[in-house]
């Protein structure tokens, strides 16, 4: 793994890292990569991916609505409100 | 050339639409807050909606059920499906991640027939969540440039959505139009959507392309808020036109999302795809397949109402018009077709009823609030010569206006008293006797003659004869004159 | 004193849930820095709650099956109206609107919380000095480390600040601290209990359990917490049949497994307890047997990247738009880089980006795909073990307790105490870790018992066997 690679994730992750951490993070994960290499060794070509430890279908709700939380609390907590709305920062860089 | 949307030369038009539909749910895909639009903001939320830490996911039972009317409804085969994340950044989108289907989806592989017998391929119909609404403040008419902030209103997030992807297989701009209105018919029809465009509860993108015969697809550019039919159209030949002029001028078409412009009547770059998105689909851990089985399936299938294109067959064949007549077409959309085989049903005439229900009941609803025994009564006056079809006009506009009434004793207060074909008839002779020189220029040919007769006659019956009747009485007494 | 017996003298009127409660807060007082094992407590909530059940017992009312037991709560359990940080920046202050599901059927219960327990950040950590409040100390040797990441909440059951404690388990996180602080912990089977409003760290080996002093504590906090939940999608859809009506059964004619290929790296105080568990349970009628689990070894690596891919999703929510921290900026974009790298620690910025990396777009196949082979591999050798054995026995930890810092900066070091417990959350299988005596420095050592699926009956059997084999 690169300082490119891990730049391009650190901004997929929307993670404002700074050179150091980006050069310590660098050391780090490549060595990890490095440690988790011992699995290439299996021949995996005929397993099935294990997705969920206990197998369930159809797990469904009824179409019945419950009572929802209070707008007021919630908005409360919120960083920043407005008209009974969540306020953000211009939304630019980012498709409409 | 006509064939291909007036596009010059041999130039083919390709289109594939993705077409997102909110379900008409109580509740919302993923939890039990209200599936309602127009409240006030955030009022229709709760942990899951929010993205709140420790919030889990449960499917609503009923938007799986509608999916799969959609599906089924389409031709499509349902099976066994599962849930991904899609992930991505984007304040409205409250988990950074939208639960969608991915590689096992709920419907696959099926068909929209177009009015005129055409199949459009639906390569998939698929469950996903809605995003909540931005507010851009600041900036003007709404727009994100230049604003000052953005408002984050979440009622919207978690609705549940089906997106129908076609197959490319749409030619022409009024293919377009005419898949996105028989999908929107066919959504209402089975109760799985109210499929408002205007509104957002449907909501068309379309993938447009260009080439030339025996050459590979173009580069294609998907099209994005096109917010009505006429729209769908007007994008789709705008970008065509745009797409075949880049290409003449040896310029190369680039694979971006573009924006349509209702009011310059452009598409505007959006996005292009070398910011291509990384979503890291995985697979929904929170959530477990859905696996549909064989009776649910069937149940939902036997329950499904009569589909719009097998209700206009029957409209046509009850009222001796054709499928995709206007006034077919335009009745089976309003969902009056009932009412119009209702009055058949009370010894009335269908093919009047078709008439009077398609030009006078546009502004009422699938159960137009006139009993259907009224038209029935009119229709046979009508068809029975006792009133002219302007007569039955006006009749029927009392009926409407009344929420129903007799139309026998309507045309009897109106003084629309049956002027039978013998007294029409004496006075027609006395016209004739009256106007001599009129009636001997019509004989001899001239057309306008009649005219002056004719008008003669409605004179003297107070309009109450039938213009039809009149001529063929005049044209009845021409032939044998001795 | 077990806490049945509590909730009997509860119930009988014999003692108060109030006095029982204030005994505990004077206790919690007193080393309140020392262990630093509470995020917040929840003194004037817990109060309520024990008066409540006094005046439902003055009443003749039923106070619920754990009256008067106090709790503490991994700071990761959604509690409405009490702070709930996951021990991150990100989510100071942050009081949620609703209870976890495992909460209100503590309330229900008559269970008296009485605060939230320090963690890892985001459960992320096998030591609690990944807390952006400040690392637990172990209450047995306080220059030492309790374990993690639910170290909180395994000092303060070790230090008798709570009766009993809820923890979290997605790679060891109850077991480990459980052993490293000389206490039951038990991580049950996949979907045994309710994950609704547990922050999710990663959402398919996550399950939370008890820590008790007790095998039988352990089994009537399970018995309480366990069943269907409706808001868990993955929650077993089934009554799970009483623990605490097994405990006496006993281990004869059961069969233990010795996994013959396990992971070396157990310290030899760590071992030799190992082998006179396996001789306790011989001596009791148990038959041990050999059996292979070949993948095992590859539970670390499988892991550490199904883990932090799954994480690395569930903590992109934490974006400063609807709670917890935000750092303004210009726009958007912006914000959401500053706050979360603001708001988070090391090591969970460390995950994130593993995870993303492990899911990116030419990277799945080779990472995080391949685990989910791996994955499968491990549950499948598990399987054929558990046909051989009924149980397994393990170290919970390789090590006793370390020394608070003497892991450094290297993060693969801390992974590897996780070595023997990874595997059976992979896998989905429930597994406990008993106190068995002491190791070096006197530390106690814990014994892993490890079953399959929804066989937490037996692996009860042989836990309490295991324990009375000590007294
Ligand atoms: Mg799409
Ligand atoms: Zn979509």
């Amino acid at each position: 793994m690169t300082a490119a690679d891990v730049a391009k994730v650190a901004r997929l992750a929307r993670l404002d890292v700074t050179a150091e951490e980006l050069e310590r993070m660098t050391v780090q994960l490549d060595g990890m990569l490095e440690h988790f290499a011992d699995i290439d060794a299996l021949d995996l070509h005929t397993v099935e991916p294990m997705t969920q430890p206990y197998p369930l279908v159809n797990v469904l709700r009824p179409d019945v609505v419950q009572p929802c939380l209070d707008r007021e609390e919630v908005l409360a907590a919120a960083p920043s409100a407005e008209d009974g709305r969540f306020r953000v920062p211009p939304i630019i860089g980012l498709d409409l | 050339m006509s064939a291909h949307d007036g596009l010059p030369g041999d130039w083919i038009l390709v289109v594939g639409l993705e077409v997102h539909v909110e379900l008409a749910t109580n509740t919302k895909l993923f939890s039990a807050s209200p599936n309602r639009c127009g409240d006030e903001p955030n009022t229709n939320i709760d942990p899951v909606t929010l993205g709140l830490p420790g919030a889990l996911p449960v499917l609503n039972e009923h938007a799986v059920e509608l999916a799969m009317r959609i599906g089924l409804s389409l031709n499509c085969t349902v099976q066994a499906c599962t849930f991904h994340r899609k992930n991505y950044f984007y304040p409205d989108m409250p988990k950074a991640y939208q639960i969608s289907q991915y590689d096992q989806p709920l419907c696959v592989e099926g068909y929209l027939a177009l009015p005129g017998g055409k199949h459009v391929g639906i390569e998939r119909a698929h469950m996903e969540e809605d995003a909540g609404k931005s507010t851009h403040v600041g900036g003007s008419g709404g727009r994100v440039h230049g604003a000052t902030h953005s408002l984050i209103d979440l009622n919207r997030a978690g609705v549940p959505l089906v997106e129908i992807v076609s197959k490319p297989d749409i030619r022409s701009a009024e293919e377009a139009r005419q898949y996105v209105s028989e999908l929107r018919a066919i959504l209402v029809a089975i109760g799985a959507s109210d499929a408002k465009m205007e509104e957002g509860s449907m909501r068309v993108d379309a993938n447009v392309s260009v080439h030339k015969p025996g050459t590979p697809y173009g580069t294609r550019c998907e099209i994005k808020n096109v917010n009505s039919v006429r729209s769908v159209g007007r994008a789709i030949e705008y970008e065509a036109r745009r797409q075949v002029e880049m290409i003449e001028a040896g310029e190369k078409v680039r694979q971006e999302t573009r924006h349509w412009d209702e009011n310059d009547g452009r598409t505007h770059t959006l996005r292009t795809k070398e910011d291509a998105d990384d979503y890291r689909y995985f697979l929904e851990p929170d959530l477990v397949p859905v696996a549909p089985s064989h009776e649910w399936i069937q149940r939902v299938h036997a329950a499904l109402p009569p589909l719009p294109a097998q209700r206009r067959e029957h409209l046509a064949v009850m009222t001796g018009q054709s499928a995709d007549s206007e006034a077919v077409m335009s009745v089976v959309e309003r969902g009056q077709d009932h009412y119009v085989l209702a009055v058949g049903h009370l010894g009335g005439d269908t093919a009047r009823a078709l008439v009077y229900v398609k030009e006078a009941f546009a502004d009422q609803g699938p159960d137009p609030a006139v009993p259907a025994i009224d038209i029935a009564g009119l229709t046979n006056l009508e068809v029975e010569g006792k009133v002219t079809a302007t007569q039955a006009k006006a009749i029927l506009a009392d009926i409407i206006a009344n929420g129903g009434g007799d139309a026998a004793a309507i045309a009897a207060a109106k003084g629309f008293e049956a002027l039978d074909t013998g007294a029409l008839e004496s006075v027609v002779d006395q016209v004739i006797a009256e106007q001599a020189d009129a009636w001997a220029k019509f004989c001899a040919g001239d057309g306008k003659a009649m005219g002056a007769i004719v008008g003669a006659v409605m004179k003297a019956t107070q309009g109450k004869a039938d213009g039809k009747l009149v001529t063929a009485l005049l044209n009845q007494k021409k032939a044998s004159r001795p | 004193m077990g806490i049945a017996e509590t909730v009997a003298q509860v119930k009988s009127g014999a003692v108060k849930a109030d006095f029982l409660f204030e005994q505990k807060l004077a206790l919690i007082a007193s080393r309140y820095t020392e262990i630093h094992a509470f995020n917040h407590v929840m003194a004037d909530e817990a109060r309520a709650a024990a008066v409540a059940v006094d005046e439902a017992v003055a009443r003749g009312d039923d106070p619920g099956p754990l009256a008067g037991v106090t709790v503490a709560l991994k700071d990761n359990m959604c509690t409405r109206g009490v702070p709930t940080t996951c021990s991150s920046k990100i989510l100071e202050g942050w009081r949620p609107p609703y209870d976890g599901t495992v909460v209100s059927t503590l309330k229900t219960s008559g269970a008296i919380a009485i605060g939230k327990t320090n963690l890892d950040e985001f459960a992320m950590g096998s030591s609690t000095e990944n807390s952006a409040f400040g690392p637990t100390r172990n209450p047995l040797d306080t220059n030492r480390v309790p374990g993690g990441s639910s170290g909180g909440s395994a000092a303060s059951v070790a230090a008798g600040f709570s009766d009993v404690a809820l923890g979290s388990d997605t790679g060891g996180s109850i077991r480990q601290p459980a052993a490293l602080c000389g206490v039951v912990g038990v991580k049950p089977t996949y979907g045994y209990v309710s994950r609704y409003g547990l922050v999710a760290f990663a959402s398919s080996l996550d399950q939370i359990g008890p820590f008790t002093t007790s095998v039988a504590d352990a089994a009537l906090m399970l018995d309480v917490i366990g069943g269907h939940d409706p808001l868990d999608s993955t929650s077993i859809p089934q009554a799970h049949p009483s623990l605490v009506d097994v405990l006496g059964q006993g281990v004869e004619g059961l069969r233990i497994g010795r996994i013959t290929d396990l992971p070396e790296g157990a310290d030899p105080d760590v071992q030799e307890r190992l082998e006179v568990a396996f001789d306790a349970l011989r001596a009791q009628g148990a038959t041990i047997v050999d059996v292979q689990v070949p993948a095992f070894t590859f539970g670390l690596t499988a892991y550490y990247l199904i883990a932090p891919a799954e994480a690395s999703s569930n903590l992109a929510r934490y974006d400063g738009v609807r709670y917890g921290l935000r750092v303004e900026a210009a726009d958007t974009n912006a914000m959401y880089g500053a706050t979360r790298e603001a708001g988070f620690g090391d090591e969970v910025k460390r995950r994130i980006m593993l995870g993303t990396y492990a899911l990116s777009a030419g990277y799945y196949d080779a990472y995080y795909g391949k685990a989910l082979k791996v994955r499968r591999l491990i549950h499948d050798d598990f399987d054929r073990a558990y046909q051989q054995a009924d149980v397994l026995l393990t170290p919970t930890s390789p090590s006793v307790a370390f020394e608070i810092g003497s892991k450094g900066d290297n993060p693969l070091a801390m992974y590897l105490c996780d070595t023997y417990t990874i595997p059976t959350n992979l896998a989905g299988h429930p597994g406990m870790s008993v106190p068995y005596g002491t190791g070096a420095h006197g530390l106690p050592v814990g014994v892993q018992v490890l079953a399959g699926t929804l066989q937490e009956p037996t692996m009860f059997r042989v836990a309490a066997s295991l324990e009375r084999s000590l007294a």
